[in-house]
């Protein structure tokens, strides 16, 4: 059991989540991932570790409302506790001096990518962020990205900002702006992880993504998140999540993330017939 | 397959002291050995396969108390007891039959477990018929063994139906702290043999429900859940202390947790890791490993889905590649959930298929199909790319291989295609490799298993022991808890002795 100390709603869609997890908050790294599950009957699912603090034995994450899982996380209130909150799992991103890195996050991604840029920023990178929502109301943390970063873009498609590009080709202009970025990291859904990875194919710019399939047990055990990287199959949770974007298989990826589709769609709807009918 | 093992001295004096009590002697005159072996082997009640393959309940309803003792009569509670040797943890299995044929079912529970502290599985998972019950002498005199198994299991269902476990006294605290890593059936058994010697323990597991290969692997209709949380309960009665949902080798490694004051540890991480063909398509929507279908199912309860929120796929035309009690366990597991075709397909032929017996039997009765000498070489998806047809090659028997087994070679030729809407891939399982990974000094061997001492189960690195899958590969439950009685010895000398 863990103890939930905190949630509250960052934008209408997302959610903070803060769990007493001090074991995790010993260990974690930037990358690395928990796996939660809401309540007894619930799934296990897969969040991203967004920050954490050690001395308050806390472990953050944000979540995206998407289906029945993550309704349900985002119900909980302080004092509430999740029957599984395992981690950290997968391996930690690689963090050193590459020169100037392209951090773009969107969704879940914008928190998902703030402790690669905090770590990127403190071993001496130029980091550029550039954050991908859909309207001006959907942005969080941009304070908190901002004091880890030399510069700060955001892509949108809304009025409010003056870019109403999707994050490719903000990611095509910075390159052509900038020559020379020498790595680029890209966190959120998995259609704008491979966005980013097409825009930087023609220029070879490295570029690592935080691959999200559907996973189980979370610890090599089961097989659910295998994909194909460079023409063999790896298993996200612990040869991951970290990949380089330019050699997996994302028509396979898009497939199987897709795979429970119908069944994640009744089981939200029962579950909210339960709930609220 | 039996491993007839040679008894230690002070064993076969314990055997005998027991074997020369008035009682027994008394119970051996009151039936002659003729007319004992004129007792037909009682059958064990099942439920009928045409309801039970629509069902998560359990297969064998257990003997009644009166089979039970009628059974243990056709025991001629032989001098040298053959079947001791054939059990990995050397159960006094004359005591506690003959304690059965004499009603005193409490007192053969006890006997059990002073040397295995999980009956209630033992006799429902092991196979008797390559261990204890093949050595029989009543097997080689009519054929048919004492039914070892289903004796054991109907003493432990007993205390189990009644409620009052029998919690053994527990000697003062050692002071000693052991960190056990896995709750598997070879953490369970290390668990519950130092807690009786008086040591703190605690078992680290990863997932959230504690068993192992007994929660996410077996499926409910062979071992019950409420069965197997009976054993853990019993346990924490002991004073073991689980801690779920932690991952040593992510949370803290064996030096932190040395540094957190645990003496000693026990790697007992399991064969987690799911084999593939490395064929094309094996990563289409469809294709399962045994791990992840059996998971979703048994561990997340995906057969109560949407009750339950874990989904899973409830194939129509399903193939189980593999022959052994994983594949038994998928392929009758996707008949109850609905499968108007369920197949093993495997390689060899029937008389090389490693799963048990029973399984095997108790599948064919439940209208699994078997498909012999025939193995996949593709899968073929639609343009979802969920899968919709496999290829499979026809195979001949060659010479025999390093496992003794015949060879299977493929039939020129003999391609060909059927559809399936699913498939589970059930041809082994390898060492989980993360303690290895995170363990520097472990030695491993080119497996990725990690390599034992097998006298002491001790690995390269000084107060860390290894036992089960981990060190084996894919073996059995009754293996895995062998090693762990056997580590638990010699962990506890290792904690008596201080560091050696």
């Amino acid at each position: 059991m863990a103890k939930i100390l905190r949630r509250e709603r960052l934008v209408p869609n997302i959610h903070l989540l803060e769990v007493e997890a001090p074991e995790v908050a010993r260990k974690c790294q930037p990358g690395q991932f928990v796996i939660v599950m809401p309540d007894e009957k619930g799934e296990r699912i897969p969040l991203t570790i967004a920050d954490w603090d050690e001395s308050r034995g806390s472990v953050t994450s944000v979540v995206m409302i998407v289906g029945t899982s993550t309704q349900k996380l985002s119900l909980l209130k302080a004092g509430d506790e999740i029957p599984v909150y395992v981690g950290p799992l997968g391996r930690p991103s690689e963090i050193k001096n590459f020169g100037t890195v392209l951090c773009a996050g969107g969704c879940f991604g914008i928190a998902a990518i703030y402790p690669m840029a905090r770590a990127l920023k403190r071993s001496g990178n130029r980091v550029i962020t550039l954050l991908d929502v859909k309207a001006n109301y959907l942005l969080y943390w941009e304070d908190r990205l901002k004091n880890v970063s030399d510069e700060i873009h955001i892509s949108a498609r809304d009025s409010a900002f003056d870019c109403r590009d999707y994050i490719p080709k903000k990611v095509q202009a910075l390159l052509e702006k900038k020559k020379k970025l020498d790595r680029v990291i890209a966190i959120g859904c998995t259609y704008l992880m491979y966005s980013c990875a097409e825009a930087t194919r023609p220029s070879g710019v490295k570029t690592i993504v935080s691959l999200n399939p559907i996973m189980v047990d979370g610890t090599g055990m089961c097989g659910a998140c295998r994909l194909t990287d460079g023409g063999k199959t790896k298993f996200a949770c612990v040869d991951g999540p970290d990949f380089d974007g330019h050699t997996v298989d994302w028509q396979e990826l898009f497939s199987r993330r897709k795979a429970y589709f119908e069944d994640e769609i009744k089981s939200l709807c029962e579950w909210e017939k339960d709930r609220f009918a | 397959m039996s491993e007839k093992q040679e008894l230690a001295p002070e064993l076969k004096e314990g055997l005998k002291a027991e074997f020369d009590k008035d009682w027994r002697k008394e119970l051996r005159k009151a039936i002659p050995a003729k007319e004992r072996m004129k007792i037909p082997r009682q059958k064990m009640p099942e439920r009928e396969p045409e309801v039970r393959n629509r069902d998560f309940k359990e297969v064998n309803l257990g003997l009644e108390a009166e089979a039970a003792r009628r059974e243990a009569q056709r025991c001629l509670d032989c001098a040298n007891p053959s079947c001791v040797t054939g059990c990995p943890v050397a159960i006094d299995i004359p005591t506690f039959v003959k304690l059965i044929e004499k009603g005193e079912f409490v007192a053969s529970l006890r006997t059990i477990k002073e040397t295995n502290s999980l009956p209630a599985i033992c006799g429902r998972v092991c196979p008797q018929e390559t261990q204890c019950e093949v050595v029989c002498n009543l097997k080689k005199a009519t054929g048919a063994p004492v039914a070892i198994g289903n004796l054991e299991r109907f003493v432990s269902d007993v205390e189990y139906r009644e409620g009052k476990v029998f919690v053994p006294a527990i000697p003062p605290s050692t002071g000693k702290r052991v960190a056990i890593i896995g709750a598997g059936p070879a953490g369970l058994t290390v668990a519950g043999e130092l807690a009786k010697k008086g040591h703190k323990v605690t078992i680290f597991e990863a997932l959230h429900i504690a068993g192992g290969v007994l929660v996410y692997g077996i499926p409910e209709f062979r071992l019950p859940k409420s069965i197997l949380k009976a054993e853990v309960d019993y346990l924490e009665k002991l004073g073991v202390e689980l801690k779920m949902s932690f991952v040593v080798g992510k949370a803290a490694t064996i030096d932190d947790l040395r540094k957190d004051g645990y003496d000693a540890f026990f790697i007992g991480t399991g064969a987690g890791l799911p084999n593939f063909m490395r064929i094309p398509g094996e990563n289409l929507i469809g294709v399962y490993s045994a791990n992840e279908y059996l998971t979703r199912v048994n561990l997340m309860r995906a057969y109560d889905f949407p009750a339950y929120d874990t989904p899973v796929f409830r194939g129509k035309r399903v193939a189980v590649i593999g022959g052994g009690n994983v594949a038994m366990d998928s392929v009758r597991t996707a008949k109850r959930l609905g499968a108007d075709l369920a197949a093993i397909i495997y390689r060899r032929s029937r008389h090389e298929m490693p799963a048990r017996e029973e399984e095997v039997k108790h599948a064919e009765e439940e209208g699994i199909e078997f498909h012999f000498l025939t193995t996949p070489i593709r899968y073929i998806g639609d343009n979802d790319n969920k899968v919709k047809a496999m290829e499979c090659l026809r195979m001949e028997l060659g010479e025999p291989d390093s496992s003794g087994r015949r060879r299977p070679v493929p039939v020129e030729g003999s391609e060909f295609m059927t559809e399936v809407d699913m498939v589970v891939v059930a041809i082994g399982q390898s060492p989980n490799p993360l303690m290895a990974q995170t363990t520097p000094d472990l030695k491993v061997g080119k497996w990725g298993n990690l390599e034992v001492d097998w006298k002491t189960m001790a690995t390269s690195i000084p107060g860390v022991y290894a036992g089960g899958d981990i060190v084996r590969g894919g073996a059995t439950v009754i293996l895995a808890m062998g090693d762990g009685r056997l580590a638990a010895q010699e962990i506890d000398k290792y904690l008596k002795d201080g560091q050696r």
